[in-house]
């Protein structure tokens, strides 16, 4: 009669048993309970991704269009291009790879169940892998569907092309899975993974800054003017940067490539599969040799130093006259954010983001050469304002959005003290609105001030500003607290709900509604400086201004509300 | 000093807790006990104002809950069943920021705080990030910080999970002298030795009802169970019998 060890190694559960909790707890998100949300909403997440696979599939075919087109070179360029979008690919799975594996292997509460089980080793590699690569990939994927699309119309790639395109796309998520995994492996062995956490999520921001300065530096665009350059030669020589015999990305655009073409070469699919084959077998016996230690390791010592404690004294003279109530809620936000690397870290990236930002307005060609006409100046004035407003929309979706989310554990003590929600509110706002509209205001004066902006339009764009930050404000913590995510830990998660996709919509509507009643006063001052009469709009244009900030402000004060009586009537 | 009257709570068609009526006096440690699912953590976030009843009323120290949930709620220390703190917080800020939640500042605060941690022997890590706290010391900072504005009543939801034999003789011994000054312990636990040793009176609810109310004493007598233990008791008042095959269940 066999023991029971000997049972339970006989009897290891499958792939799709091990990592059933995670796809079943999937498929239970997505079926419809009674009590459920209404249909509107899974009707307009729909919508929005139909509109977004439109737009990228419309941009992705008219893009590999134009390249085909392109005598002689068409093909190589399209292949090109293939290639950079599969590395670009493979740079971002590398890093989200890094950062879930450390999740899925060391932190996830599955873990201490799961290692307490007689379970075999090799199983338990493969359904985590199996789980890093899925987390980490899924939106590539999702991103990679309407490009293959366009290359499979333009080229004619028959109903075989998807399957040839999971093919090609498979080992392509899975190489990185495996280094990523692998990295981490090593990293958690010498830190904790708490700190480790840390570290990567710092890498990983950093990482991300530097490809899209570099990005921008390299100005992509270039390869769609073959004119700009001094010869053909160096174009070729452009075209052949990226690619190097060795990297995954570009026997995956080979693969797919000679599928379009009609070349019938193996080569590309035996590097591509053999490769990820052998990356898992090394990254087997790694995760064999290293992983006890560093699961044991991550059980210890969470981060105890406390940051920041010297400003502790400062803040609290700057806050002296505040209730006490309102002054701890704001240091105590400020506290859970500069103490969260998770969050502070996000800074950096925002950071490099107004960079570019500000690079792509001094790059404008607009006081280099001849002489531009004030009008085309004005208009770029303006529209320039319309961007900043998309800004700081998105930053107040990553930032003030998750706040009253992710009171989600804590609100026993909320609900049961005598806490006036408004309170909490006003605490909220004042933490959020604050550095947004010192960054709102540096990015308009800013630009402006490049863009030689006169006084009028620098009034009017210092204005909308401020008043849609205030707005913005309002808007973010209230919808975010009408549509809350409290199961949620992760605060960049949050964004991208169901509320998230509300929020933009509507930050995205109030923009363009204050730019169209902006455009009537606007074009008076331009008339009057083009005929040299002085002065700016007429009563109706300052009557339209004035509309404008009656807007922003019911536009910030109607969602706080809304939120307050919700959070009075929450239940926890 | 709490009082509910007919307190029902449903979610859709299911009741989970069916009008209960119970009045707990002043100086009194009152214990609630049930089978898992009965409605006693229901029936606890209610009385803490985290739940919104469904019908009925409940009074705190005299001041109805739903009319004025802020003056209710300062007369309450709520301890709930899992310890949640902000991870990032030191213990001794959470203590600050949870008194602030109560109005409470000033110099008076940072002592009553150093008295509390002391208390419960956390002044050591005191400015220390909560992450670092194990389980046991996470309930105590959330028993101290469900003192620290000095409440007229505490309830606490299940408070022995993760405390030590010391802390836990440390927390009766607390709740005694509490009671015994005027306040008033509403206290659910699964725990039925602590229920027989602590508690003045004892309610059981069973599928969201009231079905005994009393000491110990009286609720032997209602149910003619004369001299039986609080286990047996405890199985005859909820109607739970363990009759399964346990042998053919352990092989």
């Amino acid at each position: 009669m066999p023991s029971l060890a000997e049972e339970a190694r006989s009897k290891q559960p499958g792939f799709a048993t091990l990592t059933s909790p995670k796809w079943r707890s999937a498929l239970a998100r997505f079926r419809r309970r009674p009590g459920d949300a209404p249909r509107g909403r899974g009707l307009l997440l729909g919508l929005a991704a139909g509109l977004f696979f439109a737009a990228a599939f419309y941009i992705a075919y008219r893009t590999v269009s134009y390249f085909k087109a392109v005598p002689e070179i068409g093909t190589l360029l399209a292949g090109k291009l293939l290639g950079m979008a599969f590395l670009s690919f493979i740079s971002i799975l590398l890093l989200s790879n890094l950062v879930s594996s450390l999740s899925t292997f060391f932190l996830a509460k599955d873990l201490d169940m799961l290692v307490a089980a007689p379970l075999d080793w090799g199983r338990f590699y493969l359904a985590k892998l199996g789980e890093t690569v899925i987390h980490s990939s899924w939106m590539v994927a999702l991103l990679a569907v309407p490009l293959l699309a366009a290359y499979s119309v333009v080229w004619g790639g028959g109903w075989l092309f998807p399957i040839v395109a999971i093919g090609a796309l498979l080992p392509l998520f899975i190489i990185p899975g495996v280094i990523g995994s692998a990295v981490t492996m090593l990293l958690v062995n010498v830190f904790p993974a708490r700190r480790a956490r840390d570290l990567l999520g710092l890498v990983t921001i950093v990482a991300v800054g530097a490809l899209v300065v570099a990005l921008r530096l390299l100005r992509p665009e270039q390869l769609a003017r073959p004119e700009g350059f001094q010869s053909l030669v160096d174009f070729i020589a452009v075209l052949r940067t990226p690619s190097s015999a060795l990297l995954p990305s570009e026997w995956a655009s080979s693969m797919l490539m000679n599928w379009l073409t009609h070349v019938g070469d193996p080569l590309p699919i035996a590097l591509l599969w053999s490769t990820a084959g052998a990356f898992i077998v090394i990254g087997a016996s790694i995760h064999r040799r290293l992983y006890v230690s560093g699961y044991a390791r991550a059980q210890e010592g969470a981060e105890e130093f406390v940051r920041g404690a010297r400003w502790d004294g400062i803040a609290r003279r700057l806050l002296r006259g505040m209730s006490p109530i309102r002054r701890e809620f704001i240091l105590k936000d400020v506290r859970l954010f500069f103490r969260d690397s998770t969050q502070w870290s996000q800074l950096i990236l925002l950071g490099v983001l107004v960079m570019v930002y500000l690079f792509n307005i001094r790059a404008l060609p607009l006081f280099t050469g001849e002489q531009v006409p004030i009008f085309l100046v004005t208009l770029i004035v303006f529209l320039n304002q319309g961007l900043a407003g998309f800004v700081i929309a998105a930053v107040a979706a990553r930032f003030i959005f998750p706040s009253v989310s992710l009171e989600g554990r804590l609100l026993w003590l909320l609900r049961s003290s005598p806490l006036d929600p408004g309170t909490m509110l006003r605490s909220k706002y004042l933490v959020g609105v604050l550095p947004l509209l010192i960054l709102a205001l540096g990015l308009t004066i800013t630009t402006n001030t490049l863009l030689r902006a006169d006084t009028f339009m620098m009034f009017v764009s210092v204005g909308t500003v401020l008043g849609y930050t205030l707005a913005i404000g309002g808007l973010a913590l209230g919808i975010g607290t009408l549509y809350p995510q409290f199961d949620s830990e992760n605060a960049a998660q949050i964004p991208t709900s169901f509320g998230g996709l509300v929020f933009m919509l509507l930050a995205v509507a109030l923009l363009a509604v204050v730019i169209m009643i902006e455009a009537v006063p606007v074009i008076q001052h331009l008339r009057a400086v083009q005929n040299h009469t002085g002065g700016g709009p007429d009563a109706l244009g300052w009557c339209l201004l004035g509309v404008v900030a009656a807007l922003c402000g019911g536009a910030g004060v109607i969602p706080l509300n809304l939120a307050r009586q919700r959070l009075l009537q929450l239940e926890a | 000093m709490i009082v509910l009257r007919g307190v029902v709570k449903k979610y859709g068609s299911f009741e989970a807790v069916k009008g209960i009526d119970l009045e707990i006096t002043k100086g009194e440690l009152f214990g609630f006990l049930g089978p898992n699912g009965a409605g006693k953590t229901t029936t606890m976030r209610m009385i803490a104002g985290i739940l919104a009843p469904t019908a009925g009323t409940i009074e705190i120290g005299g001041v109805n809950l739903l009319r004025d949930p802020m003056g209710a709620k300062a007369k309450m220390g709520f301890i709930p069943d899992r310890p949640f703190v902000y991870d990032k917080l030191t213990g001794a800020e959470f203590l600050r920021f949870t008194a602030a939640l109560y109005g409470e500042d000033g110099p008076d605060l940072e002592s009553r705080i150093d008295e509390l941690l002391t208390l419960f022997e956390l002044d050591r890590w005191k400015h220390e990030l909560t992450e670092s706290y194990s389980h046991g010391m996470r309930q105590k900072l959330i028993i101290s910080s469900a003192l620290v504005h000095r409440p007229e009543v505490i309830v606490v939801d299940e408070p022995m999970i993760g405390l030590d034999p010391k802390s836990a003789r440390l927390l009766r011994e607390l709740f005694r002298r509490f009671v015994d000054r005027g306040g008033t312990v509403l206290m659910s636990t699964h725990t039925l030795e602590i229920v027989e040793g602590w508690c003045d009176r004892i309610g059981i609810i069973r599928q969201g009802e009231l079905v005994a109310c009393g000491t110990l004493e009286e609720l032997r007598q209602g149910s003619s169970a004369q001299g039986a233990g609080i286990e047996e008791l405890f199985l005859r008042l909820t109607g739970e019998h363990v009759d399964h095959d346990l042998d053919a269940i352990l092989g």
